[in-house]
């Protein structure tokens, strides 16, 4: 299941990374590639540090040693290379769809025509037309997210870095979703880093999963789950390769759940 | 419907007060306390000769002069006081002892220091409305919700764009919480400047009528002032609500 990593490509990788918080050790010599192109989950129980590394990938927290490099770039604060998709939306209540969704170009100079017209066409993608002029308040936490996706969209970084985007939106939103994200990896040339504490929806929506164990976080294991990935959305979850990852990975997990 | 009903309950709320205060001048609860007719009266007398206008003339100086100070000061403050923590000790602990003082007992030593003039009453006015303004408008901006500052950072705001479009936006409707208290606060501080420094203005009219046991005259300033702040508020609020359009969440004070 571990795969070569000379001869793949890597949009970012991570390597011995460390990181306190006080006296406790979150992470510990934690090294990951994540594939160009591909979706690559982190995966493990809560308290596994999943999210301290997403934020480390997005330079939104420091690491006390170690590196990370975007496009072979090291990291040393937020880039242009990286947008960032909130757990819980993080959107700006006071402003409208259209606001939200262009702010990222807004923060970044764009003027108002040019950057009104890219967040016009991702609103459209993530099917929210209609709703430029709504407030974040009058929409349900499923499209709320959707906000929060077109807006990492329209800056158009090459990587979407996803902090359990799914995890405040009702079940059935949550799996529609998960069928947009498959087709988002396909027809978008990015690379996706996707934090999760779901076994199910790890491997239904990543190229490659890996799985931390926590105090300290480290990589247990990397699975890849590719037998499925060229069926259809809707019968992956028969798919009997894909009940078999479900179960090893959580077989594996078990022991850590108190 | 909802505006017309709304509108017949504060209707209905001032006539209950207005008409319990009538009946309690009627009985009389105490020589000194008119009725609401007298002190209506008294208030047009006071208007329809201009002695209100010349009052609120003096009175207006220590107060907006004041209320200004307060608003841009404190706010400016308060801005500092939240975004780092070295000014919140340095600067917090000044806005609380400012704020529970008896300021009534200080004014001596204002006045001791300042003289009588308009100085005096500024300082008065401005040790009433600022703590309030400084204290809620560094309590708002701590208390930004961590996510959208993030949000800010991971879009690659500056620090200036992340004060300026995200902590001050969402910071607003507590600062213009504050600002309200703090200005209402002034008020009081200019009429018990004017109490306690010089009687002139409102306050002049107020210790006059009072010293002739012209009582309803005594009343009609303080209903006055009370009319100006509640106007002022109303005031206040719209510029608000005209400012941040999506942010309204309903205060009432109509």
């Amino acid at each position: 299941m571990s795969n070569n990593t000379n001869d793949i490509d890597n949009a970012v990788t991570v390597s011995n990374v460390y990181k306190n918080y006080g006296d406790v050790e979150a992470l510990r010599d934690l090294s990951l590639d994540f594939p160009r192109g591909q979706l690559t989950s982190l995966l493990g129980p809560s308290g596994c540090g999943k999210t301290t590394l997403l934020k480390i990938i997005a330079g939104l927290l420091p690491a006390d040693s170690g590196e990370i490099t975007v496009n072979s770039q090291p990291v040393t604060g937020p880039g242009p290379d990286r947008a960032f998709v909130f757990q819980d939306f993080a959107l700006l209540p006071w402003a409208t769809v259209m606001r939200n969704v262009a702010f990222g170009l807004e923060l970044r100079g764009v003027n108002q025509s040019e950057r009104e017209a890219i967040a016009e066409k991702y609103i459209g993608d993530v099917g929210l037309k209609g709703f430029e002029n709504s407030y974040p308040h009058e929409l349900s936490g499923g499209m709320r997210q959707r906000v929060g996706l077109a807006r990492a969209l329209s800056v158009d970084a090459q990587v979407l870095l996803m902090d359990e985007p799914f995890s405040a939106v009702d079940e059935q939103t949550r799996r529609k979703f998960q069928e947009d994200l498959l087709n988002l990896v396909k027809n978008e040339n990015k690379t996706f880093i996707f934090v999760t504490h779901s076994i199910e929806e790890a491997v239904y929506v990543s190229d490659q999963v890996a799985i931390l164990l926590p105090r300290p976080s480290r990589v247990s294991e990397i699975i890849r789950p590719e037998g499925f990935r060229h069926k259809d959305a809707t019968s992956i979850r028969r798919d009997s390769e894909y009940l078999d990852i479900v179960d090893r990975i959580w077989a594996s997990l078990r022991t850590y759940v108190e | 419907m909802i505006r017309y009903r709304s509108y017949l309950l504060t209707f209905l709320s001032a006539f209950i007060v207005l008409g319990s205060w009538e009946i309690a001048g009627r009985i009389p609860v105490s020589y000194s306390f008119p009725t609401f007719v007298e002190t209506i009266t008294a208030f047009w007398v006071l208007l329809l000769d201009g002695t209100m206008f010349v009052a609120y003339g003096e009175t207006l100086k220590p107060l907006v002069v004041g209320v200004l100070i307060s608003a841009f000061l404190g706010i400016g403050i308060g801005l500092t006081i939240g975004l780092s923590k070295k000014f919140d000790w340095l600067l917090s602990p000044v806005f609380v002892v400012m704020q529970t003082a008896p300021l009534a007992a200080l004014i001596p030593l204002l006045v001791m220091i300042y003289g009588i003039g308009l100085t005096s009453k500024v300082f008065v006015v401005c040790i009433m409305a600022m703590p309030v303004i400084v204290l809620n408008t560094s309590g708002a901006v701590r208390n930004t919700p961590a996510s959208i500052i993030e949000m800010g950072q991971a879009f690659l705001g500056t620090k200036r764009d992340i004060i300026l479009k995200i902590i001050l936006p969402a910071a607003s409707p507590i600062i213009f919480a504050g600002l309200r208290l703090g200005v209402s606060a002034g008020f009081i501080g200019a009429i018990l400047a004017e109490l306690k420094i010089t009687p002139t203005g409102v306050g002049d009219i107020i210790s006059y009528s009072r010293s002739i046991a012209d009582y309803p005259s005594m009343y009609a300033a303080i209903m006055s002032i009370i009319l100006l702040a509640v106007i002022f508020l109303n005031v206040l609020e719209r510029i608000e609500n005209f400012l941040f359009k999506g942010t309204r969440q309903g205060y009432a004070s109509e």
